[in-house]
Formats: structure tokens, sequence, C-alpha cells
């Protein structure tokens, strides 16, 4: 248990003592080794190249040398990311072994260890994070402390202003100021739909009962997305902190944080978090001093698409089946075991602080007219810099994919964007110019989406992908209601058929109709978008679905039904490495033969295509 | 052998001892536990489901209704090695369901099923948030990525050629 004055005091000493992770020409004798774990650098050997850090400064006796573990840096591509500050060295690519030679050659020499230091996609050598394209246009603040505080120690968050929105807000707001200030602000759900969140609250509030409950919708389905789970892993008390203020707001008392089991690294570091913000009495009875108690509960998922609706999210806090219900009432009025309910977003949670303590005007000068503030975005696919992303509001996709993205490798060329998961729906090339809002992604036949950004260059069939996403919803379909249910999977045998060279051009007309029919008439959000991506790929890519309704052909190799991979026989020298690299031996030939494939065997897995240094071999 | 029988399932008992003091016998507990079951046993098994309906006093059929609609539960065992494709959107576009369809023809089993001799198990996951690794699949929890079905094959290799199976 701390009082105020402790934690006031503890903000003062270790902000000085920190000064070195945020300004590069800190007074101090002091450097931080900063490795990323965020669950992508984890995958590649973070938590070993922590240790052999440790290890090896224990070794040569260096005390004036920390080594910290942080959240996500966002440029996931060239994990695992190492950072070095004050200076502010950014090494990519590490690998454990390469920590004795960082230690001996940066630390103890004072010299750059060039060869780890960054690449930016033009191959110019970056000295610090600052220089990357990927940086300039970001803005950050969701992520604002990702990847410079330790997200399992609450010092160093309440260091960098933690917590002092929840004072302000307890000491010297009203609830109504409070919303107020939301409202002002103009800030709208991040999960999808773009609610605006102080209407909510102000719902919530308002509506009559003596038990009420605060949300945090951290069920991040989408597949490819992964914004959430890089706020909880690198900055959880900002979500407990916006939960608490929530809380106050509309008069509840118990917070639960539902979050997919698929996520461990989030869930663990969240119920530390839980447990020091319990420890220094910022979470329980008579939070500073006043007569506000607050708690919070962490629920695990167990995998199903469907329970990031905040219906069937809420049945499965109350251990059932995540079935969405019938809206309305909403959760505002009738939610958790039929309480008044405020379910929010990690990342819309993630602004709050911020809002109240910079100000809404501060927030609403950012973006565009009606969306505000950033949106963090999860880049994947065919780009260069994958990694996330958080940009202003109303930043084109061209500069999220090429300025930010570095662009599409091996020198192809875009085809399509894909937002929102599987209720979104594919951008193509004419639209890249679009400001990204809600009303204009909506404009254009997608959606904002949590934020997955998947890019696609031009191998990737649309057939394929529309089938791909409708494979899902299937697979994620409740099962509740009929158009979903069916509909859903009579769409997905149509695209079956597609791809595998049984079409035909009345298919396309029955997609569309039974589009129109399931986006009338499911019962809940995850129905109703459900279509999406065959809407959209249909709009954009009418003629790649017509080719394979018609002419039997699909130009890339992923129809394998249609694909036949052959080798050009005046382009063959046989030289014999398509041979080599094929992974089922289906190339004949030997010595200086051509080479022929063998049909039956073959795979059309394309490795061939990419082996050959003639370019004598396709589709 | 008998003798080892006996003494898993003692130790089984103590799970579910400790389990069932650890949690109150209240209905919004159900996953929770399920989720711990799962995580104990590798799978679900239906004479602890009919404890779990004593314990909770939640009726069996509710009970296996949540068990098949989660699809982090399983309701049979898995193999010795479990490995996972990601079929995430981000691996899809770099190709992972070639590395699926590979895997499924090499051990003659589809996704969600087990080999006869109960050595591997094929899985498929959405997003196991790697996508900087994209494609990637895992091997009891291992991250493989940047996998090719060159990169598969290996694995399969070593893990059908280790002798202690």
């Amino acid at each position: 248990m701390k009082t105020l004055q402790e934690i006031h005091k503890i903000r003062e000493e270790k902000r000085k003592e920190l000064d070195l992770r945020v300004n590069t020409k800190a007074d101090t004798r002091e450097k931080h080794i900063l490795v990323c774990h965020g669950t992508g650098c984890t995958s590649s050997k973070s938590p070993q190249i922590l240790e052999n850090f440790r290890k090896i400064l224990k070794e040569k006796n260096i005390t004036n040398v920390r080594v910290i573990k942080t959240g996500c840096f966002g440029l996931c591509a060239k994990g695992p990311i190492v950072i070095i500050r004050p200076e502010d060295t950014f090494y990519a690519l590490v690998t454990p072994e390469d920590c004795e030679e960082i230690i001996e050659k940066h630390i103890i020499k004072g010299e750059k260890v060039e060869r780890l230091l960054c690449k930016d996609i033009d191959g110019k050598i970056v000295n610090s994070l600052d220089e990357l394209n990927f940086y300039k246009k970001q803005k950050r603040i969701a992520l604002k402390n990702c990847g410079v505080i330790n997200p399992e120690e609450i010092d160093e968050y309440i260091a960098f202003d933690g917590y002092r929105a929840l004072e302000r807000v307890l000491k010297e707001m009203s609830q109504e100021e409070v919303i107020d200030v939301i409202k002002k602000s103009g800030l709208r759900g991040r999960g999808g739909a773009g609610f605006p969140t102080g209407k909510k609250w102000e719902l919530t509030k308002a509506s009559e009962g003596e038990q009420k409950y605060v949300v945090c919708n951290a069920d991040e389905g989408d597949p490819g997305a992964f914004m959430d789970r890089s706020i909880l892993e690198g900055d959880p008390h900002s979500v407990l902190e916006a939960m608490e203020i929530a809380g106050y707001t509309i008069g509840a008392n118990k917070g639960y944080i539902y979050v997919r089991a698929e996520y461990p690294i989030a869930v663990k570091r969240l119920q530390i978090a839980i447990d020091e913000a319990r420890d220094y009495g910022i979470l329980g009875e008579n939070i500073f001093g006043t007569d506000f108690s607050f708690d919070i509960e962490i629920r695990l998922g167990a995998g199903a698409f469907v329970c990031g609706e905040e219906t069937a999210l809420l049945e499965s806090i109350e251990g059932k089946r995540g079935q969405p219900r019938v809206k309305p009432p909403y959760p505002a009025q009738s939610g958790l075991w039929g309480k008044p309910t405020l379910i929010n977003n990690v990342e819309t949670y993630a602004n709050i602080a911020q809002i109240i303590l910079k100000g809404p005007e501060w927030f609403s000068s950012i973006g565009t007219e009606t969306s505000k503030g950033t949106k963090v975005f999860a880049l994947g696919g065919n780009v260069n810099n994958i990694g996330l992303v958080e940009v202003p509001m109303g930043t084109t996709l061209r500069e999220i994919v090429y300025d930010i993205g570095g662009g599409i490798p091996n020198g192809r060329d875009f085809k399509a964007a894909q937002t929102g998961g599987p209720s979104g729906g594919c951008i193509p090339k004419e639209h890249l110019y679009t400001p990204i809002d809600y009303e204009s992604l909506k404009e254009i036949g997608s959606m904002m989406g949590s934020g997955g950004l998947i890019v696609m260059d031009d191998t990737k069939c649309m057939v394929c992908l529309a089938k791909f996403y409708l494979e899902f919803t299937v697979s994620e379909s409740c099962g509740k209601c009929t158009p979903c249910r069916i509909g859903t999977k009579r769409m997905l045998e149509i695209l079956e058929k597609l791809c595998n060279g049984e079409g035909e051009e009345l298919d396309l007309y029955k997609l569309e109709k039974l589009a129109a029919n399931i986006q009338k008439s499911s019962i809940c959000g995850l129905g109703q978008s459900a279509p999406n991506p065959v809407v959209s790929t249909l709009k954009y890519f009418r003629e790649e679905f017509r080719q394979h309704a018609i002419q039997k052909e699909c130009k890339t190799l992923e129809c394998k039904a249609m694909a036949k991979i052959t080798i050009n026989e005046e382009k063959c020298k046989g030289c014999g490495l398509c041979q080599k690299h094929c992974p089922v031996n289906a190339i004949d030939g030997t010595g200086r033969d051509k080479r022929i494939i063998n049909q039956e065997k073959c795979i059309k897995c394309g490795t061939c295509i990419a082996s050959c240094p003639f370019h004598a071999i396709g589709n | 052998m008998h003798e080892n029988k006996e003494k898993k399932c003692k130790k089984e008992d103590k799970f579910l001892k400790e389990l069932f003091s650890e949690y109150k016998p209240v209905k919004d507990n159900l996953i929770q536990m399920l989720n711990e079951i799962q995580e104990h046993y590798g799978y679900v098994p239906i004479d602890v489901q009919k404890q779990l309906s004593e314990f909770l006093s939640i009726p069996m059929a509710e009970i296996y209704g949540v068990v098949t609609f989660y699809s982090r539960f399983s309701l049979e065992p898995k193999g010795k090695y479990c490995i996972s494709v990601c079929l995430g959107t981000a691996c899809f576009v770099k190709g992972s369901q070639k590395i699926m369809d590979r895997l499924q023809e090499r051990l003659g089993i589809g996704a969600g099923q087990t080999t006869e001799d109960g050595l591997i198990s094929i899985d498929e996951t959405r997003c196991v948030g790697a996508c900087g690794l994209a494609p990637v699949f895992t091997v009891n929890g291992e991250v493989y990525g940047k996998a090719t079905v060159k990169k598969l094959d290996e694995v399969l290799d070593e893990i059908l050629n280790r002798k202690e199976n």
C-alpha cells in the first residue's frame, strides 16, 4: 500500500532515473540495453539474448549498464531488436551469439557494431530509431510506452505520468466532467465499429442499477492482427488505469478483461500488472484515499472468434457458449448478468489517460473531421516492413504501405490491401490515395476493423482470398442464426467450385444474392459482415472471378486444380537448379538435359519458378 | 506398467482436488476451469466433465456443449508432437496453406487429427502473433519462422527418425 505522496515521490525519482530512455542527451553515465519481448521477438529467442547480456555484464563486472525487457518496438520484420540508450542505437536481427560482440565493442570500446545496425529499405544504414522511414510518419499515442518501459514494473509506468490521469479524475473531476472530456475529444471505439466512446460512457452511466460492470474486450480474433496484444504486452497498466477511470465515471466497482488464452505473454503481464496495482493500493478499496473502490479480474477466452462480438463475449464471461444476444437491449442497459455494462476495446482504453492529461482539444486536433486521434495497424503480408504502426487518422493507404511499410518485396506490384479482417474488405490499387478513417473505408466497401492490414502482391488470387475468409467464417460461425450458419456455408461451396475450375458465370450472381441476404438477416455483427470480403473482391476484381468461372483460368498459381507449371524448352539451359530445389522430386532429367516437370508428382509450390535463373519456368 | 498407471491416477486426483478447492462452485468459473483441465491433460476427459458437472451443478449436456463450442478444448488426447500451422491472414498470404497441405499429405491425416501411433497431431491456428516471421508453424509451442515446404520436411524427418519414438 502506497500513499499518494509516496507515489509522487516514485514518479519524480524514477523519471529522473529513466530520462535516458527518452532523451538522447541525458546526463548520465548509465546505459540501458532494451531487448524487445513482444511475441514476435520472443519467438526468435529474445529471452536468451536478454539472459546472455546479463551474464556477460556480470562476468565482466560492468555495473553501469542495465538490461531491460520491453514491449514491442513495432518493426517486427527486423526482430529480435536491441536498442541501446541514451544514444538510441538500433541493432536489428540480433542473435544470442551477438551479445558478446555488442558488449565488447559498443559498451566497452564505445564503437558501434556496424554489421548489426539496422538497414533501411533503400540500403542506408540507420544509427537510431528516428532515422528509420518506418517511424517518420507515425505518431504514437496508444503505443506511447511500448518499447520504452518495462511492462512488468509498475514504477516505470508511474515514471512516465502513469496513474496521474486517474488521480486527477478521482480528486478533481465529476463523472459528468469526465464524460464531457471524452465526448469532446471525439474518441471512437477502436474495435471496429467506431461508436463514439463518450456517448457509450454516458449511456451506461445513465442506466439505472446498483451494480454495474466495466469490461475490456481483448479477444483479438482477427487473424493477422496483433495491436491489442502488443498494447497488453508492452503497456498493461494503461488499460488498467483507463478501466478504473471508466469505473468511476459510470459508477462501477468491478472490471473484467476478457483476453484470448492464445496470448500467454499478454495474460502473464496483465496479471503481474494487476497484482502490482493491488499492492500499491491503486486497485482495491478506497483508491487514493477517496471512497472509490475498484477491482479487475482476467477472464480467458478459449478460441472462438465470435466472442469478440460484445454480447457473445458477455455470455462467455458468464461461463456459457459464446453466442451473441439479440440487441436491443444493449449492454449499456443489460449486460453482464443483466446489469448495465460498459465494453470498450483495448486500444480505446489505451487513449483515455492521455486524453484526460493533455485535454480533448489536443486529441481532436489530430485526425480527420469525423475520426479523431490515431489508429494502430498490424501491417503484414507482402510488405517489407512487417510490424505495428500507429498513424494519425487520415493517413493514406499509400503512405502506410510505401512510406512506412517500405513497399512490396521482390519487385512485385501491389494488388490489394485487406483491412478489417474477416469482416472487412479488399482495397484495390485505385483507392491507394484514400485517407483512412471510419467513413472513407466504409465508402469503398471495407471497414476500419480492429486494425489488421494485410498487403497482397500480384501473385495472389483474389478468389482464393475470398475463399480463405469464408472458410474462416464458416468454421467460426456460432450456429445460432440460419443466414450465417447455412448461408456462409453455401457461399463457401460456390467459391470452392470456382477455385476448382468447376464454376459458371451464374455463380457470381448467386454469391451476390446470398451475400445481400446474409448481410440483412443475421443477428450479430459477425454474420452481417461475413460476406464483406467476397462482396468487395467481387466488386473490384470481377474480371478475375469471371476468368475463374468462364475460362476456368487462374493467372496465379494458387488455384491448384487449374494451375499447371511447365518449363519452356527454349529457355531451359539444363542447369538442374530447379531439380535441386524441388521438394518432391517432381522434375525429371539428368546432366545437361532440358528438364521436364512430372505433373503427377508436382504440388505446384512454385519453388522451381523462383529458383530458375533463366526465367524458363512459369504457368 | 500397472503401478505406473495407478501412480498417474493418483497424481491426476491431486490435480482435480486442487482445482476443486481453488475455484468456488459457481457457474461462471466453467470456462476458466476447462482451460486448466485442457492445459493439464492435453484434452478434456469425459469423466472429468462428469465431475465438473457435479461440482458446478451444471447439466452434463451443457458442459459438453461448451467444450465442443470452443476450439481450444479437445475431446481427444493430442499426439506426442503437436504441429500447428498458422493460417492467419498474414501467414496465409505468405503461403502457409502449402505447408499445411504438405503436412497433411505426408502424415495422411487432416487438421485436428492425430496419427494412429499417437506420435503427431496436426492443428491449424489463427495467428500466433509472429507475423514478422510469416509463414510460421509450431512444434509443441516452439516457433519455426519463415517456413518452407523444405524446412517442414526436415523438421518432420527429424521427428520421425528420433530413436526414442
